[in-house]
């Protein structure tokens, strides 16, 4: 299903949430790095995992909140902010990283490095010396062949592919990184600013006038003459609600400031509503005592997941999940210039951060014993695999399965499906077993 | 508009009940396609409606209203419909300190304790301006929609104060001028030791002010792809009869619109 070509009024204001529609034929620069939504037409980026991708209906719309909920240990959902910046480096995208406990520069030299042959159709920029070998016309052709697809890929056939694989064994290489500008916010080196007359406490209110600063002056809002080149801008922003923010909300039962993170998350979606801009917040919610708040923040951000990793639990020795490294759950997704959302098929899912791939999986439970004798290893019911976005180089396919809605028949599904799209991850290498 | 819906609530754009106070409400859902649903059936009707957009741009609405078949920018430039925007206009009240006229209705933003006058003074004089101005044409009766309420409570404004401001505008806008009311709130998990500013109490406050209540919630036995959830239609009668009328439905949103069935003759089922 291609785009819909609508006949709305011209999108090069920005007040609109970002829709680009390809009926404005060349007045619009294509962004490297985006592509439209299947869907509904709004643009969209990668995450950085095409797994998550897929999951949240194929990338995140640009102009709109993921939150992520963290993990005890806050491996897994730095890990995905990680992706996330590490996915903005490759494709020449503006960064802005704010945290309160590690300092942005550590987190951005820890970047993990992107597998080099999905980075040879990336255009670097202009300082990089390319090594001029005769394999370069046909390392343009592996991205050349994705021009065959339908019209939802052609017209961005200049610019970068959508969705890149990464090696956590290995960090960005320095001259890769530098090549991205990246703006950066840490909120110990500050100085707080009263602010007495905004409801919002000093942290907050200087991260958001910061934001609000960059995505002026380096004209993300469209205040800029067109002769620029358009860009997006990823926000990361860890581990907000946290008391290094000033915010009281995770350590107390009744905060002083108890509207300030929810009053935060109101003003940063109005700026992304109004610029060409993306935001990561990762949050940690297993702190807060007050369900209603985290409640409340769900419903403030357009995408809301939430990361639960086994380690130290003890789902870590129950052979269901004996393959996999913590759940998946998908808090909210977005209806975003449509009534209706992206519906997953299912709300099982598991995740397992492999070396070369963060991989996010259907884990679905038998009813029945699990753990009965005829269930080996190897027909077991979780080997159902979703073709994440970045394998499979039809946009269309984008459902691999499609699993009827009742958990009886989804373990056998998952059986008649297993050997079929088996042969599809060890194109990609996903045979490995071993993390980090 | 859902065509389905306007059977189940017996009511037309030509033909609807005045003085209507509409309470759409949620649990762990979404239930906002009902908001896009009035807005398109009092557009249709002709009334001038006053929208507070106050979670979503003027574009997404306008996006969706275009599916459904009436053009808000359209009811915007010749009167009909004036909204409130509230994510952008938001912006400037909390971080360029913005105090000039046009922020007067966000000024909760900026002191939510002091309660919601300034948004109250900005609906007042939206619906009570009377239509023989500039083209002549006279709208409907005025109505109000809001979308979504439960957001000031996260803003820092007090339970007490926004049930002060709905009774104050149902007694402008329904009681007074005739017309009608729909608000949307959002709620969370009934909780055993909820605080007192829980958008439950501001719920409850609310369905004992209004006529009609549309709850919508997920389906109490699990997630399924096909119904969405189930809404909850609940009538206050006026009259002799004691008891109120209360129906359940299930539903499904597609992309133009939602189809409401009775509960288990979802086609995913039969």
């Amino acid at each position: 299903m291609a785009a819909p070509v609508r006949g709305m009024i011209g999108s090069t204001s920005i007040g609109n949430t970002t829709s680009f529609q390809k009926k404005t034929r060349s007045k619009l620069v294509s962004i490297p790095g985006t592509r439209p939504s299947v869907q509904n037409g709004q643009l969209l980026v990668s995450s950085g995992v095409s797994s998550l991708d897929y999951v949240i209906g194929g990338g995140l719309a640009v102009g709109t909140l993921l939150l992520v909920e963290e993990d005890h240990y806050d491996s897994y959902s730095r890990m995905l902010l990680k992706y996330f910046l590490a996915e903005g480096v490759v494709c020449g995208h503006e960064l802005f990283l704010a945290s309160a406990r590690d300092h942005p520069d550590d987190i951005m030299q820890e970047l993990p490095s992107p597998i080099v042959d999905d980075v040879a159709g990336m255009k670097i920029s202009e300082g990089q010396s390319q090594p001029s070998d005769p394999e370069n016309p046909d390392t343009m052709k592996i991205a050349w062949r994705y021009q065959n697809q339908p019209k939802v890929q052609t017209a961005l056939a200049s610019s970068v592919r959508f969705g890149h694989y990464y090696d956590v064994s290995k960090t960005m290489e320095p001259e890769l990184r530098q090549a991205a500008k990246c703006h950066s916010f840490y909120q110990l080196q500050e100085t707080p600013v009263v602010t007495a007359s905004s409801p919002l406490p000093s942290p907050y209110h200087s991260l958001l006038k910061s934001i609000q600063t960059v995505i002026r002056k380096e004209g993300f809002d469209g205040s800029t003459p067109q002769s620029k080149v358009r860009n997006v801008l990823r926000l990361g922003l860890h581990s907000l609600g946290s008391v290094l923010w000033g915010d009281d909300v995770c350590c107390k039962d009744n905060p002083a400031h108890c509207h300030a993170l929810t009053t935060f998350l109101y003003i940063l979606r109005g700026l992304l509503r109004t610029s060409l801009s993306v935001a990561m917040v990762t949050v940690p919610s297993h702190l807060t005592q007050n369900r209603a708040v985290m409640g409340r923040i769900i419903r403030l951000s357009d995408t809301a997941i939430a990361l639960e990793s086994f380690k130290g639990s003890e789902k870590e020795t129950n052979p269901l999940y004996k393959d996999y490294h913590g759940l998946l759950h998908v808090r909210q997704l977005p209806r975003l210039n449509c009534l209706s959302c992206e519906v997953p098929d299912t709300k099982d899912l598991a995740f397992k951060l492999k070396r070369k791939q963060f991989t996010i999986e259907v884990s679905s439970h038998q009813p029945l014993s699990a753990l009965s004798p005829q269930h080996t290893p190897n027909s077991h019911p979780i080997a159902l695999r979703v073709h994440s976005y970045g394998t499979s180089p039809n946009p269309n396919e984008q459902r691999g399965v499609k699993t009827p809605p009742r958990l009886l028949t989804s373990a056998v599904s998952a059986l008649k499906t297993h050997s079929t799209v088996d042969t599809a991850d060890q194109r990609v290498g996903c045979n490995e077993n071993d993390t980090d | 508009m859902f065509p389905e819906l306007n059977s189940i609530l017996n009511s037309t754009p030509d033909s609807f009940k005045s003085s209507d106070f509409i309470l759409v409400s949620d649990r762990r859902a979404d239930a906002s396609f009902l908001i896009h649903h009035h807005l398109s059936f009092y557009l249709r009707a002709g009334c001038k409606v006053c929208f507070l957009g106050l979670v979503q741009s003027f574009s997404h609405y306008s996006a969706v209203g275009q599916r459904l078949g009436v053009s808000l920018a359209q009811a915007r430039e010749k009167g009909q419909l004036v909204f409130l925007e509230g994510l952008k206009n938001s912006i400037g009240v909390i971080l360029q300190e913005d105090t000039s006229q046009e922020t007067q209705p966000l000024s909760y933003l900026r002191t939510p304790g002091a309660g919601l006058e300034g948004l109250f003074r900005f609906v007042e004089s939206s619906v009570r301006q009377s239509g023989d101005g500039d083209a002549g044409e006279s709208w409907g009766p005025p109505v109000l929609l809001i979308d979504d309420l439960s957001v000031l409570l996260s803003l820092g404004v007090s339970v007490g104060a926004i049930l002060d401001f709905t009774l104050y505008c149902k007694a402008t806008v329904c009681s007074e001028l005739q017309g009608n009311m729909v608000i949307l709130v959002r709620c969370e998990e009934e909780d055993a030791d909820d605080d007192e500013e829980g958008s439950n109490l501001l719920q409850r406050g609310l369905v004992h002010q209004c006529n009609l209540a549309l709850h919508v919630e997920g389906l109490p036995t699990g997630y399924c792809r096909d119904i969405h959830g189930q809404m909850e239609v609940w009538w206050r009668q006026e009259g002799e009869t004691i008891c109120n009328r209360r129906k359940i439905f299930h539903f499904k949103v597609h992309d133009k619109g939602a189809s409401f069935f009775a509960r288990g003759t979802s086609s995913a089922v039969l």
